[in-house]
């Protein structure tokens, strides 16, 4: 959710909330004031007509309320003093309304002369309904008017305020700790801002730093290991020229021998992937892909024969991209190798060149592979211990440095897709 | 044929002057920049094997002394850096070939070879072991001057194992030289195993008076019936 959006949920809810305590607290005020505006008046009125009851005699025999809003009944001396001033609220028939209206009704009791009178007065009054409807009307509109202002100031003034904001968001969305851009800045002076702009950057430079002191390290390692790993393999292989060492012997240093060329190859990749990820291939000519695919292809030949797996090469596109030599043909034998070494006996492989992109299928294995992670490092999906797991994730590397897109898919057949555009 | 191998990890230098004087080449050592100025100041070597990496200086200032004396010498460079740049240079300056380290020491040997071959080229560039010839110029392979057709990956391993008589050639070594440099990641040698079966199959059916035999497993070795 937007925080535009939840900052609008929170403040319309006690908006909300706010506007309906007000409110019934309004009505109440109001109905309590119109009572009391009535009832004063009421009073007066009683008065007026007990002053005119001592002029005019006729007035006290006014039974019903008809053109004059009261009525005058003689009561008896115990009930008058047992009565007290009391305001009701009733409902009267109005000639005018056709209907039955409320009416605000004072009942008074009086002395005249030696006689007890009860009087009665009435004023109509706001017909609670009525005012309730009107109310609860204005008070929507007034919600809705106040929910659609804080939308439309929320837009206008958060969006503003929180534009250096959004700006550093997508910069950091693009941010590429293997690219040597330069770190977001911040504009305006909106001190949070500016701290985050700090925080950010000195999050980005450590990390930068521990990226690269990484990758060097890998360098440095695989560097390293090079000269150590010349001495050991050519002592085994003068060793092994000696016509005094026994088979059996011969044998274990054989064994010996074949892991220390397994750690080398797997040195050499890794340094392969170091200076492809240190971007140290800087030859870029004209290649044609169909001719590395039919060099390469040429090369594993021996090695699918083996495998009794058939190779199918449909040239239907020319393929042209600038890149490496190297690489490229780095890039492609690998994807075909990694073809031919996964087949199942007697499978196949197809490779299409379509519009700037290469497509390998083969046969092999029936389910699907996980393809998130079959292009990271070290990720073996078979036990064969010769593999080094390195193969995709050079494949994926040199993909990246060229911009290249590498992708898997699964259709009771493996394919390998590389768009070059 | 005198060799000077500049090299400053002394085990490295020690296994390089041991394999090389089985080829009965005899093979002396510096360790350092100033040594190997030295040396080369004073004596006069048919092939010198450079390392770029020196204490005391860089290998190119060594090759660009060699190159104003013009003494003749081959030198083959010898990095643990596997850079193009380097490469380019070391060639541009007059090198006549470039290793990487990590070498097998039949390639080593291939090269050295190759550029005495070069050197010493009389119009005609052939191997030859007893009663079989295999001619570089022309591709192709005689026994007792009947022509044996071999394809281009069997020519390849033949020469291959013809210059690195009776020594050991791992499948490694082979699949590299042969198969090229990307190819050891091939993660599986198996094949090789049925290229040389053919190979052997083929050599059968010749007189020829050598064999390849298999090594523990590793590899194969050239050697003389």
């Amino acid at each position: 959710m937007k925080l535009l959006n939840q900052s609008l949920k929170y403040l319309s809810v006690s908006i909300f909330l706010i506007v309906t305590i007000w409110s019934a607290i309004f009505y109440i005020n109001m109905l309590d004031e119109i009572h009391d505006s009535i009832d004063d008046g009421l009073d007066n009125y009683k008065l007026l007509i007990i002053k005119r009851t001592e002029k005019d005699g006729q007035v006290l025999e006014k039974r019903d309320f008809e053109e004059g809003n009261f009525t005058i009944h003689q009561i008896t001396e115990k009930e008058a003093l047992g009565m007290r001033d009391y305001f009701t609220d009733t409902l009267l028939y109005m000639e005018n309304e056709d209907d039955l209206e409320p009416v605000r009704m004072l009942t008074s009791a009086f002395k005249h002369g030696d006689d007890y009178y009860q009087l009665t007065v009435f004023n109509s009054t706001v017909e609670e309904d009525d005012l309730i409807e009107d109310l609860f009307y204005s008070i929507i509109w007034l919600y809705i008017i106040l929910v659609a202002s804080i939308v439309l100031i929320n837009n206008v003034v958060l969006q503003r305020l929180w534009k250096p904001f959004y700006l550093l968001l997508g910069d950091l969305k693009a941010f590429r700790i293997d690219k040597e851009s330069p770190v977001p800045i911040v504009k305006g002076d909106t001190k949070e801002f500016k701290e985050l702009e700090l925080a950010v950057n000195s999050l980005i430079i450590h990390a930068r730093e521990t990226y690269s002191s990484q990758k060097k390290f890998t360098e440095n390692a695989s560097h390293e290991l090079q000269t150590p790993l010349a001495i050991i393999s050519t002592k085994l292989e003068l060793m092994l020229e000696k016509e005094s060492l026994d088979p059996e012997n011969a044998e274990i240093v054989g064994q010996i021998l074949q892991t220390i060329q397994r750690l080398t190859r797997l040195n050499k990749s890794l340094l392969l992937l170091t200076k492809i990820e240190n971007r140290q291939f800087s030859e870029n000519s004209e290649i044609s892909i169909n001719q590395v695919v039919a060099r390469s292809v040429e090369d594993l030949k021996e090695f699918a024969d083996y495998k009794e797996v058939k190779i199918l090469v449909d040239n239907s596109c020319e393929i042209q991209v600038k890149m490496d030599e190297n690489l490229a043909s780095i890039l492609v034998s690998n994807l075909i190798r990694n073809a031919i070494f996964h087949n199942s006996d007697g499978g196949n492989v197809t490779i299409t060149l379509v519009e700037n992109s290469l497509r390998i299928r083969n046969s092999g294995k029936l389910t699907a592979l996980d393809s998130e992670k079959i292009f990271t490092r070290f990720h073996k999906e078979t036990q064969k211990s010769s593999s080094t797991g390195l193969g995709l994730a050079i494949v994926h590397a040199i993909c990246k440095l060229y911009g290249f897109h590498v992708s898997y898919s699964f259709d009771g057949k493996h394919c390998f897709e590389v768009k070059m555009s | 044929m005198k060799i000077l191998a500049i090299e400053d990890e002394p085990e490295l230098a020690e296994v390089i002057r041991k394999s090389l004087e089985k080829e009965l080449y005899l093979v002396e050592h510096a360790e350092d920049f100033e040594t190997a100025m030295e040396k080369i100041s004073l004596y006069k070597y048919d092939c010198i094997l450079l390392d770029i990496m020196l204490p005391g200086g860089s290998g190119m200032d060594i090759l660009a002394e060699l190159k104003k004396k013009d003494g003749g010498e081959n030198v083959i460079i010898i990095s643990a850096k596997d850079s193009l740049d380097d490469k380019l240079a070391g060639l541009d300056l007059g090198a006549d070939d470039y290793l990487t380290k990590p070498f097998h020491i039949a390639e080593l040997n291939a090269r050295i070879k190759a550029v005495f071959r070069r050197k010493n080229l009389n119009g005609s560039n052939q191997l030859t072991i007893k009663n079989a010839v295999l001619d570089l110029n022309e591709r192709e392979f005689k026994v007792d001057d009947l022509l044996l057709e071999l394809n281009r990956k069997e020519f390849d391993i033949l020469n291959y194992f013809m210059v690195n008589k009776n020594r050991l050639i791992t499948k490694s070594a082979l699949a590299e030289h042969v198969w090229g440099d990307h190819i050891d990641q091939a993660d599986n040698f198996d094949f090789i195993y049925y290229q040389i079966k053919n190979l052997r199959k083929k050599l059968q059916s010749t007189h020829a008076q050598f064999e390849i035999q298999s090594i523990y497993g590793v590899g194969y070795k050239l050697v003389e019936l």
